[in-house]
Parts: structure tokens; C-alpha cells; sequence
């Protein structure tokens, strides 16, 4: 539980990130949200046994990890917190599809084996794109774009306080859990009871602050509407090339297989 | 709302769960007084700030600010001139920046994004804070907190202060530079506070709750001087009005010596 008030201070690390200065940090946060869901939905639309045409989106995460100059093993530690949900999704591909698809050498890989590489490699390119999108944009400037794009503003307060209060929670949760392995000696993990009244406390507490909060609101004029400001500034040249160089590459990526092409022109030159 | 009067007649409030809030608390309060709120620990103090901008309503009696008394109709207009800090900043903050959040309530009201955006940068200078404008609130120590809190509130230009502990876990400096602001407002300000120290720096007048009634209402040298009414509010003298402990224990050690001016 430690870990977990821990985990989600290192998750703010990435607001430190984005107030960093580089290019990527200067673009418009709505051309960077534009390409990296054009980016999701390419990667997430090939067919299930595809590997070799993913690679070449490795590109996109790259070019933001590099050029936004953002810390690629703080990346990395990130995405393996998350891949067991990736591994649980898949795990079980290899015992269901055992059609053997590919031979390298005397070993045989099975449909199963492929897909479940396919579903890893999908996971680890979107969740590297969409955390370096976090570390050059900000949690904010994101939920502004989703605003300023068409999003309906409940959703996107929503979302907004989800992140507002996540760390006050994860603080709260890290305390009580501390306060709790203080005074227990025998070193074992939380039983079910304990577990119980823990958890019922934090939904408790929760409830309490959520009422302060809903008064401090009215307070000041809530009337069930989040005003904001506008920061947006306009699109200016080096957004729109941005959204349209990374849409053309994705295209091309996607409908011609350059990763595919390049094998076969390579294995022809070998021949 | 000419007068800024705050008055309270007669309230009565008990929780949901049976537990007695106020007891029948009255006051009157005119413009420009200083009021401290002492009292023990659920003596009824936030309860009794929450009455004065409509959080909570009376089950019986009034409160009157300015000229109307407050009921639903007019909570609005009445907030606006009731200015409340909340005890913990973390629920008074809620907004993704300092920025947004001392916004809020001006964007609330009716300014327009330039006005605002003036007085939002006002506000964060006069509590100090003008550096903390595009941060993110939790990554503020519990004194910028308080002070982004104070802030949101200042910014609105209330005609009454109202404060809960506003100096409850700042360090001695962050103390001092709140006291030392809350000397320039000018208005009506009511502080409840265990802080009798700032109490009597702050306040020319206070009021002593004790479960949930008013036990006495006087100028702050005078209450903070009957030590027998402290003692039932389970409050103490404020060191500033106690003999220095420090300067006693010197004394004390002294005294030995000057029984032995030949010694080592």
C-alpha cells in the first residue's frame, strides 16, 4: 500500500515533466492529442496475428520520447506496471489457438503465441504513446483539448476531479495503511475483515470530503457549471505539419506495410 | 447590504445523528468588529461558521446579514458577502490550477476573463503565492495551501471573512505573514481558532462557545483573562498573557548562584 501513495506521486512526475521546454512541449496540446488518437486507433486496428507491420509505429513513441527529451526508463518502469493487465488478457491465446502458424528452425509458433506477442506489442506502443502524450501536454492541457475537440464539459470535469482528488486519496489510503502495518507485528497482509472496515473507511471519508467539497463550491457561485478560461491559443504552421506528417505517415504505415515490404525486398535481394 | 451587520438570533441546530450542534446561540456582530471563536474541540464552532453563509440552515432561529435575513432565496448574494476558508485546503481547492481554482468563484460571479484574470493575479500577490499561479494544488505545501486557499476568498472582495483554524498546521513564519494579512482587511472578520494567541493579536473582541451556547462574548483581554471560564472551554491562557517559561526557568536557574557570587 505503500507503493501505492508512491506509484501515484511518481504518476505526477509527468506534470513535472509537462512543464518542461522542448518543440513537442510548445505544440498545441490538441494537434498532440489529434495524432495520438489517430495513432491508438491505427495500431489497435490490425488484425490479430500482426506483428511485423506494427513495428514501424514504434517510430511515433520514439520521436516523442527523444525529442521531448522525457526520461525513457521512468517510460518503461510505467508500462510494466500496467502489463500484467495486457498479459491477462492475452495469456490464455496459446492453449485456446494452437493452430501452428509460423516455423523458425525446427520450433513451430502457434496462432495463439502470435497473438498474444501482437496483443503485447499493441499494448506497449499505445501506452508509451499515450504517457509520453501526458509528459509534453499535462493532465489539464489534455482535458482542455478533450473540451475544446467536442467533449461533452461533465465528462471532462469529471475526469478533471478524478485527477484532482486521485492523489489525496492515494495519500489518504497510504496513511491508514501505514497507521495499520505500525501497529500489526506479525508481518501478515491485510486479512478480509480488516481489508473490510479499511476500505469502508476510505469510502466514508470520501463521502465526508466530497460533501466539503460540494459545499466549498457553492460558496463561491456554483451553480452546476465549471466556468474556465480560455488558454488555448490558434493552430499555427507547425501544428497542422505535425498532425498532418504523422496522419500521412500512419496511413502509409497502415495500408502499405513498409516493415513487410522491406522484408521481402530484402529476402528478394538475398535470393 | 450596507452595514455588514452579522447577527445571529437564537439558533438552534442538531446533526442527522442526534448530536447537538448549537444550543441557542446569539450575537450581533457590526461592520468593520474582529471577532474570534474560541472553544474546545466540538464545542460547535464550524458548525456555527457554516450557519453564517448558508451551508447549514437553522432548525430554529435567524441569521441576519446586512439587511435580510438568510434563507434559501438569498443564499447567493449572501455568499458573495460571506467570504468562508474552509478548514482543510485540500476541499477548498478543487480547480486543476491555483490559477483556475482563485478564478472560480470570480468567473462565478459574472467577471469577465480579463477582470478576472486581474484580480486572480491581485489576490495570489497579496497572499504571496503570485508564483504558484500555473501549479497544479496538490503539489503545494500545506502553508501554500492555505495561503492559494485565502486567496480564493480575497479575490471576491467578501464584506465578511470567515475563517475555521486558519492557522492550524503552519510553521511560526507562514503564521506570522498570515496574521500580519489578516491585519490589512479592513472588513468584518470572524475567526474560529484554538490559536488564542493570534486570537488576541487578530481580535479586538470574542466569543467562547461551550457546547453549543455562548458562554461568554467580551473583549478579548477580558475573557482571555477570566482563567476559570478557559478552564470549562478546556482552553489556556495565551502564552503571549502567561509568564515567559523560558525567562521563569532562567530565573530560576539563576537564583542559585546569586546565593554563591563566589563560586566556580
Amino acid at each position: 500500500m505503500r507503493n501505492l501513495s508512491g506509484n501515484l506521486l511518481d504518476i505526477s512526475y509527468l506534470d513535472t515533466l509537462a512543464a518542461g521546454d522542448s518543440p513537442l512541449h510548445r505544440l498545441d496540446p490538441r494537434a498532440k492529442l489529434i495524432v495520438t488518437i489517430a495513432f491508438i486507433i491505427a495500431v489497435v486496428s490490425f488484425d490479430r496475428y500482426t506483428i511485423s507491420a506494427l513495428m514501424p509505429f514504434g517510430l511515433y513513441p520514439v520521436v516523442l520520447i527523444s525529442a521531448g527529451r522525457i526520461p525513457a526508463m521512468y517510460l518503461l518502469k510505467k508500462i510494466f506496471l500496467v502489463a500484467p493487465f495486457a498479459v491477462m488478457v492475452g495469456i490464455f491465446n496459446p492453449l485456446i489457438d494452437t493452430t501452428v502458424l509460423y516455423h523458425i528452425g525446427p520450433w513451430g509458433f502457434s496462432g495463439g503465441w502470435v497473438s498474444l506477442v501482437s496483443i503485447l506489442l499493441r499494448f506497449c506502443l499505445t501506452v508509451a504513446a499515450a504517457l509520453a502524450l501526458l509528459a509534453l501536454t499535462g493532465f489539464n492541457a489534455v482535458c482542455e483539448s478533450l473540451l475544446t475537440l467536442g467533449m461533452p464539459r461533465p465528462f471532462v470535469v469529471q475526469l478533471s476531479f478524478f485527477y484532482r482528488y486521485m492523489f489525496v486519496l492515494g495519500e489518504e489510503a497510504g496513511r491508514v495503511a501505514r497507521a495499520r502495518s505500525l501497529r500489526s507485528f506479525d508481518g501478515r497482509a491485510m486479512g478480509l475483515t480488516e481489508f473490510g472496515s479499511f476500505s469502508g473507511h476510505l469510502l466514508l471519508r470520501t463521502l465526508d470530503r466530497a460533501e466539503r467539497i460540494y459545499r466549498a463550491m457553492c460558496c463561491r457561485g456554483f451553480d452546476g457549471h465549471v466556468p474556465a478560461l480560455r488558454r488555448m491559443r490558434k493552430g499555427v504552421y507547425t501544428d497542422v505539419f505535425f498532425v498532418l506528417g504523422w496522419l500521412v505517415l500512419f496511413f502509409i504505415f497502415r495500408y502499405y506495410d513498409p516493415a513487410g515490404k522491406l522484408g521481402a525486398f530484402m529476402t528478394g535481394v538475398w535470393r | 447590504m450596507s452595514h455588514h451587520i452579522v447577527q445571529a438570533l437564537d439558533i438552534h441546530y442538531t446533526y442527522p445523528d442526534g448530536t447537538v450542534g448549537l444550543a441557542g446561540v446569539s450575537f450581533s456582530i457590526s461592520h468593520g468588529e474582529s471577532v474570534a471563536l474560541v472553544g474546545e474541540n466540538g464545542a460547535g464552532k464550524s458548525t456555527l461558521l457554516q450557519h453564517l453563509n448558508g451551508c447549514l440552515l437553522p432548525e430554529s432561529g435567524s441569521v441576519r446579514i446586512g439587511d435580510s435575513f438568510l434563507n434559501p432565496k438569498n443564499l447567493a448574494s449572501v455568499r458573495r458577502a460571506v467570504g468562508m476558508v474552509f478548514q482543510n485546503p485540500d476541499d477548498q481547492l478543487f480547480m486543476p490550477t491555483v490559477f483556475d481554482d482563485v478564478a472560480f468563484g470570480l468567473l462565478n460571479l459574472g467577471f469577465t476573463e480579463d477582470d478576472a484574470r486581474r484580480r486572480v493575479a491581485e489576490a495570489l500577490e497579496t497572499v504571496g503565492a503570485g508564483h504558484l499561479a500555473g501549479r497544479p494544488p496538490y503539489k503545494l505545501s500545506i502553508g501554500e495551501k492555505r495561503a492559494v486557499a485565502i486567496a480564493t476568498v480575497w479575490a471576491m472582495s467578501p464584506d465578511i471573512l470567515v475563517m475555521d483554524e486558519p492557522s492550524a498546521s503552519l510553521d511560526p513564519r507562514s503564521r506570522s505573514r498570515l496574521i500580519a494579512l489578516l491585519q490589512t482587511f479592513k472588513h468584518t472578520k470572524i475567526i474560529a481558532t484554538h490559536d488564542l494567541d493570534m486570537a488576541a493579536q487578530l481580535c479586538e473582541r470574542t466569543i467562547v462557545l461551550h457546547q453549543g451556547k455562548v458562554t461568554a462574548d467580551g473583549q478579548t483581554v477580558d475573557v482571555f483573562r477570566n482563567e476559570e471560564l478557559l478552564h470549562l472551554s478546556s482552553l489556556e491562557k495565551p502564552l503571549g498573557m502567561q509568564n515567559c517559561p523560558v525567562c521563569t526557568t532562567a530565573a530560576l536557574l539563576k537564583s542559585p548562584r546569586s546565593h554563591h557570587p563566589h563560586g566556580h
